[in-house]
């Protein structure tokens, strides 16, 4: 079909930041996927609860895990508020110091839920308050992991010689989607550790 | 080479014209010859390409099950297949349509033709796309060996417990089917994903809201769909494989479980995925309906709302598929208003669909023909979805031969015809060649008779009695005449498909060879050649109205883009303003090495719980290998 110039694009950046980037939009479906995920898991904690005579059947778990790992992941927003502006000016020295931080917090995060894994007063097995408990905390768990191992990368990558342009704009959206680590804790927090009836 | 090297070199488009351009951006963009060049394609054409394909031999293998379902009902205490068998045949039958064949076979047009219709070089995440082909190959594969393995599901295509659990179905029959949701559902996450940023961020500039087809409005529709019911059911079948793995008691009433609690987790998805079915066809018949009056669509502002309701609205529904579970009466009344109402938006898509081959000069070609077949068909599933909709009626025929029709009506009828008038209209692009037109109609004539010979008896047979998912019945029932009338019906719905084959065999070997816009239709994916090149377009078109190739003037395009690597334009969401130029991910066997790694992952997690953890290993590092930038130039 006859065609003709209309408009040259030489002049274009290759990467952006935000919502100009496709991975942050990558990124912000795969938050829409599993922040589903979390809503249909604590609606089965509810629904379960609503059967039951008295929820959780047995004691519910000391908060005080849930609590430190509250404090610290909504400490880290200070952080990683600070990275993603850093990587937007593409600051290399400093990005390279906050990924470390980041990824400092991230280990101390996982340490704590194994912590709580090993120290939590009912099992999987015993019933089905048990099953959710561990389904809800084994879920947020893979999330930390998850997003704890892709920091460590980012980081390696950062130290090597691909520490520019582009890999600016995936520090950005990594922060980015630990906002949705953090921001999926709190709602989880007050379930696990303060809702209980009968 | 080093990176002021590669800048040096950074040739653009406009530094090259005419034969020159073609063939730097062919070899480009192209796919590596040989077995390795195949196993590491991330063109969204040729992946596109694999997908229908595999999702047509599913669609065999689904209905040759259906034939054997069909002879074993044809008359009364037949002996071709016993009770056990029969259980599994239904069973995979049902799970192969709905999750092997339908749902691909939408998605795959949308990775093959949105691209294309949104005037761009490749899909957003071609890595992930080849990915997800690759697990929705070892997900069907997987089912399929089980099967033969005798380790196949009894259990229905829901799967209800108590009797997929762990006291029920001891064994894998029941994992086998949790899992292979969990492949399926994963490659339909990930093309979701991809057909979502791609109609967001990569459509030709100029191409704003409401200028995207209709088809790629559906498409995002769907995928939203998917988005946001999938984890429902990959949440549940998870659930379910740790009740019968580790003894969780998610659906154990014994330990403080629910067994209905199943049925909301797997509706919640269920119903929308009628839709997620259902509203990529009614795309395909906004395109052939435009292409074949010869104006532009009637309404184009009500369809895309109307898409957009009916998205909205398939949230709404899925308790009345669970109206014999004894609801309170509030909860019953509500989810029969909500049935009703979604009626609402899909009548106002026939209704312009109706007006705008009223206003227009319809051609009576077979794609055309196909979603007449469609009109009718799916208006009668349509009318008895309103019957069952209604508490008492549905309590009446629940689980009855009546369902079966209504479903049937409405997935093939709203699905499968409309598809298979999509493939009439887009296999010149996709193959290169025009497709028989005698055989075409041939196929549709015993298609449509076949059909409803098939179903229609089965309403009468539901009231009649007849339950579903029973392998044989008495002669005094009187059951025999419609079985028999309907087995008859299947028969020759499954020989029109094989002159669809063998047109479509037959034409791909020796048809004419496809003009680049045979039909003289108005979409993107009529600019370029039939079958398109690796690089789509030479030069990524500006879009300035809803049909950009009706038109007397040339066709305004950009410039600027890069020649020696893959580049395209990002655009920004709702004016599809330019915005960047960006790399697109080059050809790369990581996705494959990654899918088996997940695939052993899933496989292995069905006998042990430590397979999550040392596969979690496993596919971390093949995502590493995957993401780790291969060359300084890709970071620029």
């Amino acid at each position: 079909m006859n065609t003709r110039l209309a408009l040259n694009l030489r002049a274009l950046p290759t990467y952006g930041f935000g919502a100009k980037a496709l991975t942050w939009w990558g990124t912000l479906a795969f938050i829409a996927i599993e922040g589903s995920v979390f809503a249909v898991a604590v609606g089965a904690y509810f629904y379960l609860s609503a059967l039951a005579e008295r929820w959780p059947p047995s004691a519910l778990p000391g908060h005080w895990p849930g609590s430190v790992m509250l404090a610290l992941l909504l400490i880290s927003l200070w952080p990683n508020l600070r990275i993603e502006s850093l990587a937007r000016a593409e600051n290399l020295k400093a990005v390279r110091s906050g990924l470390l931080l980041m990824s400092a917090i991230g280990l101390v995060a996982i340490a704590i839920r194994f912590y709580e894994f090993y120290n939590l007063p009912i099992k999987w097995y015993v019933n089905a308050y048990g099953s959710m408990l561990w389904f809800l905390l084994g879920l947020h768990a893979t999330h930390l992991i998850t997003d704890v191992g892709d920091t460590l990368v980012l980081t390696a990558l950062m130290f090597s010689e691909h520490g520019r342009g582009k890999r600016f704009s995936d520090v950005s959206d990594n922060a980015f989607y630990w906002y949705f680590v953090v921001g999926a804790w709190v709602p989880l927090y007050f379930v696990i550790y303060w809702f209980q009836k009968g | 080479m080093s990176l002021s090297e590669f800048e040096e070199r950074d040739l653009r488009d406009e530094d090259v014209e005419g034969e020159a351009l073609t063939s730097r951006l062919a070899s480009v963009w192209s796919t590596p010859q040989g077995l390795w060049g195949a196993l590491s394609s991330v063109d969204h054409k040729i992946v596109g390409r694999r997908y229908i394909i595999t999702a047509f031999v599913f669609l065999c293998l689904g209905g040759l099950l259906a034939v054997l379902i069909r002879l074993q009902l044809s008359r009364a205490e037949a002996r071709i297949i016993g009770p056990e068998a029969y259980n599994q045949i239904f069973t995979m039958h049902g799970t192969t349509m709905m999750f092997l064949f339908a749902v691909p076979v939408m998605e795959a047009f949308a990775v093959y033709l949105v691209p294309l219709m949104v005037g761009t070089r490749n899909i957003a995440f071609p890595r992930l796309n080849a990915f997800s082909y690759w697990i929705y190959l070892a997900g069907g594969a997987f089912l399929w060996i089980a099967f033969v393995m005798n380790v196949g599901p009894d259990v229905g295509w829901f799967a209800y417990v108590p009797l997929s659990g762990p006291q029920f179905t001891p064994g894998k029959r029941s994992d086998v089917w949790a899992q292979t949701i969990t492949f399926t559902e994963v490659a339909a996450l990930a093309v979701a994903v991809e057909i979502i940023v791609t109609a967001f961020k990569q459509r030709a500039p100029g191409m704003t809201l409401d200028r995207i087809p209709l088809f790629v409005w559906s498409m995002l529709v769907m995928s939203f769909l998917v988005l946001f019911s999938m984890p429902a059911v990959v949440t549940a079948s998870t659930m379910l494989i740790m009740d019968r793995l580790i003894g969780t008691h998610f659906f154990d009433p014994t330990g403080g479980g629910d067994a209905v609690l199943w049925q909301h987790l797997f509706w919640i998805f269920g119903h929308p995925e009628v839709y997620i079915i259902f509203l990529p066809a009614t795309g395909m018949v906004s395109a052939i309906i435009e292409t074949f009056s010869g104006r532009p669509m009637f309404g184009y502002l009500a369809l895309v709302l109307s898409l957009i309701a009916v998205g909205f609205l398939s949230f709404g529904l899925w308790v009345h598929h669970m109206f014999t579970t004894g609801l309170p009466q509030l909860g019953a009344s509500f989810f029969t208003a909500s049935s009703m109402l979604i009626a609402i938006p899909n009548g106002v898509q026939i209704f312009c669909w109706i007006g705008t081959l009223w206003l227009g000069r319809p051609r009576l070609s077979a794609p055309l023909l196909f979603v007449l077949g469609f009109f009718f068909i799916f208006v009668i599933g349509g009318m008895t979805g309103v019957m069952v909709a209604s508490v008492p009626i549905d309590t009446q025929v629940h689980d009855t031969y009546f369902v079966v029709a209504h479903f049937h009506y409405v997935l093939i009828g709203g699905a499968v015809f409309p598809l298979l008038g999509g493939i009439y209209y887009w296999a010149p692009k996709i193959l290169g060649v025009m497709l028989n037109e005698r055989l075409a109609r041939w196929h549709f004539w015993t298609a449509f008779v076949g059909f409803n010979v098939a179903f229609f008896p089965m309403h009468i047979l539901g009231l009649m009695g007849m339950p579903r998912r029973i392998y044989t019945y008495q002669p005094e029932l009187g059951w025999d005449g419609l079985n028999q009338l309907s087995s008859l019906g299947a028969l020759l719905f499954f020989a029109s498909f094989l002159i669809f084959l063998w047109n479509v065999a037959m034409s791909w070997r020796r048809g004419a060879p496809a003009p680049a816009n045979p039909w003289n239709a108005s979409t993107l994916e009529w600019a370029t050649d039939s079958p398109p090149p690796p690089q789509n377009f030479d030069r990524i078109p500006i879009v300035d109205r809803q049909t950009p190739l009706w038109r007397e003037d040339p066709l305004p395009v950009v410039t600027g883009l890069a020649v020696s690597y893959r580049e395209l334009v990002v655009t920004s969401l709702s004016e599809a303003a330019p915005q960047l130029r960006e790399r697109s991910p080059d050809s790369s066997i990581w996705p494959l090495i990654a899918a088996i790694a997940v695939t052993i992952t899933f496989v292995g997690s069905i006998f042990t719980p430590w397979a999550v953890v040392w596969g979690g290993a496993l596919v971390a590092i093949t995502m590493i290998g995957w993401f780790w930038p291969k060359h300084v130039s890709e970071d620029k």
